[in-house]
């Protein structure tokens, strides 16, 4: 596989005050992977990202990005991460142009107008570049945050939440971005709420809560581990007890009797192969049904078991 | 090992924050100066003798210049740190590869530019009051940009330390002004009464208005090396004092 670009060990975050914002966090990022930080609201993913970017400062722990200890070398790694923050945090008053080169500028890069047009270009903000950037909606200012991350060509980028407040159609944009990323061989770590994104974006997903990253895999392994297929059968007449030919399967009488309720697989589509089976078996005992309703559970439902999971009692 | 690329960016940046508001970087202090003269230059200074051979409202204006000076350098850098704490923008800078040396040339070069914007603008603006001329010019630049480099840096400490609006203007209100108005603006030293004329020398800013002045008229209340060297060691000791703010990080990185 390909060479890690950021390996944290033991990152540990505790707040004056004394919350554990990361506990004892291991990751390795490889090069050119796009993955992706889920947690709810509170679990440290703006905090881990910080401490990457120096924004925050490590309790315990070490951190290495291309090779360069963060806690020593940070100057050479940190000239090669682009970091877009949660929050819409830019100098308002300042034209998006201006804005834009002057974080090239700030990253030690020399002026390059034609790649600055580039970026902006890509972000449709071409034709806003020299407005001031409280004059832009909430989505354009979000790209201007992007297009200021980009400006210095980093090697890896954190995007915090990209898709907070932006609606579906530019959503889509920003997949197109990260997949743009992707091709020119960047590697992106982003946060999200939207469980759809990691799912049509990622290559790995990492889950975090109360600090601790609980799990870490790539996207179809965790959903081969963890998916399931929930398929309910309308039964045409009420039955009391299942027949033998479906005691194999993982199946339940629900609703009085006039359900059946499958629930099983594993993500890769052996959970509809047996519902498949399931139906040939009831038509083989001569039980008739009515409607066949199959849902395949995506990453958030997983995430939301492994929470509930995680859950105190 | 210092990145000159970074520090262009910051004090190209700095500077247009300044030019910005050009009107009123350049009428508050058009304003504030002609008030002074009015009113110490015209109404009182009529009736004032001349200070060590210098006509009153001539000798007023190094201590003019200083007030103004020490305002805006200090409410200008404080707040241009302290704006991007507060609205969350610090954290291009602190993501950057950019380490203390960067970003202090870069706000400090920018602060000293700013003084001899701000300096030549209360000059030429005295100059309809009152006939002057400066015996040491460059010598007054050089000051001028010394103690626009301490007090940045200062302005600096305060805005980082400031953790809402009201600490923000507190030092200067409490501090600044009161002692600029006791450290000879309007006045030399030796006007005052005993033992007050002693007690005086405890207030650093009677060394930097009298420095001044010795570069415009050759002679003042304390020793003019006595000046610079005051000025260097409080620029030497802010410069101390934001190293380690941002060795620790402190109230810049959570
Ligand atoms: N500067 C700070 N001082 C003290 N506590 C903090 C600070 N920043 C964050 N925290 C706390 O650390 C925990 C993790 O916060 P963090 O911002 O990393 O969460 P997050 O996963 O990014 O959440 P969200 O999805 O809401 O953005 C929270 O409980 C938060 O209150
Ligand atoms: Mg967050």
């Amino acid at each position: 596989m390909n060479e890690p670009i950021l390996e944290l060990e033991g990152l540990t975050k505790v707040y004056p005050g004394g919350l554990k914002a990361l506990d004892s966090v291991d990751l390795t990022i490889r090069k050119g992977e796009i993955f992706a930080l889920l947690g709810p609201n509170g679990a440290g993913k703006t905090t881990l990202i910080g401490a990457v970017c120096g924004l925050v400062r490590p309790t315990s722990g070490t951190m290495h990005a291309f090779g360069h200890d963060l806690s020593t070398d940070w100057r050479k790694a940190r000239a090669r991460i682009g970091l877009v923050p949660q929050e819409l945090s830019t100098d308002m008053f300042e034209p998006v142009h201006r804005a834009v080169s002057y974080s090239r500028g700030l990253f030690g890069l020399a002026p390059d107008p034609k790649r600055i047009e580039e970026i902006l270009r890509s972000l449709s903000l071409w034709d806003k570049k020299d407005e001031r950037i409280m004059a832009l909606s909430g989505g354009m200012k979000r790209r201007v945050l992007i297009a200021k991350a980009l400006a210095h060509e980093p090697d890896l980028l954190f995007l915090d939440e990209p898709t907070a407040g932006v609606d579906v159609e530019l959503r889509k944009g920003m997949w197109a971005i990260i997949d743009e990323m992707r091709e020119r061989g960047v590697t992106v770590i982003l946060t999200t709420h939207y469980i759809e994104e990691a799912e049509e974006m990622a290559d790995r997903v990492g889950i975090i809560r109360q600090g601790k990253l609980i799990m870490v895999d790539e996207k179809d392994a965790m959903m081969a581990r963890l998916g399931r297929t929930e398929a309910h059968i309308s039964l045409a007449n009420p039955i009391t007890a299942l027949p033998a030919s479906l005691s194999q399967y993982p199946v339940e009488i629900e609703e009085g009797g006039t359900s059946l309720c499958y629930r099983g697989g594993d993500g890769t589509g052996r959970g509809k192969a047996e519902v498949a089976d399931i139906t040939k078996a009831l038509l083989a005992e001569g039980i008739d049904y009515t409607g066949i309703d199959v849902r395949e559970s995506s990453l958030e439902d997983i995430f939301v078991s492994l929470l509930g999971e995680e859950e105190p009692a | 090992m210092i990145s000159w690329r970074s520090t262009w960016s910051i004090y190209t940046r700095e500077l247009m924050r300044f030019l910005r508001t050009a009107f009123q970087s350049v009428l508050a202090p058009v304003l504030t100066t002609s008030l002074y003269f009015i009113v110490f230059g015209a109404a009182i200074g009529g009736r004032m003798p001349d200070l060590g051979g210098v006509d009153y409202g001539a000798f007023i204006i190094p201590g003019l210049l200083m007030l103004t000076l020490l305002g805006e350098t200090t409410s200008n850098s404080s707040f241009g740190i302290y704006m991007p704490r507060f609205t969350g923008t610090i954290y291009e800078l602190l993501s950057a590869p950019v380490g203390v040396a960067e970003t202090l040339i870069g706000f400090v070069g920018a602060a000293m530019t700013k003084s001899l914007i701000l300096a030549a603008i209360i000059l030429v603006t005295a100059r309809l009051f009152v006939d002057y001329s400066i015996a040491h010019p460059l010598l007054a630049m050089l000051y001028i940009m010394l103690v626009a480099a301490a007090f940045s840096l200062f302005g600096f400490i305060l805005g980082i330390w400031a953790d809402n609006f009201e600490k923000l203007g507190i030092i200067p209100m409490l501090f600044l002004t009161p002692l600029t108005f006791l450290g000879g603006t309007f006045y030399s030293i030796d006007m005052l009464p005993k033992p007050w004329d002693t007690i005086a020398l405890a207030n650093p800013i009677v060394y930097l208005v009298s420095g001044l002045r010795w570069t415009f008229y050759g002679s003042s209340d304390v020793n003019i090396w006595v000046s610079f060297g005051i000025t260097l060691a409080f620029l030497a000791a802010c410069t101390a004092v934001i190293a380690y703010i941002f060795k620790t990080g402190w109230r810049l990185r959570a």
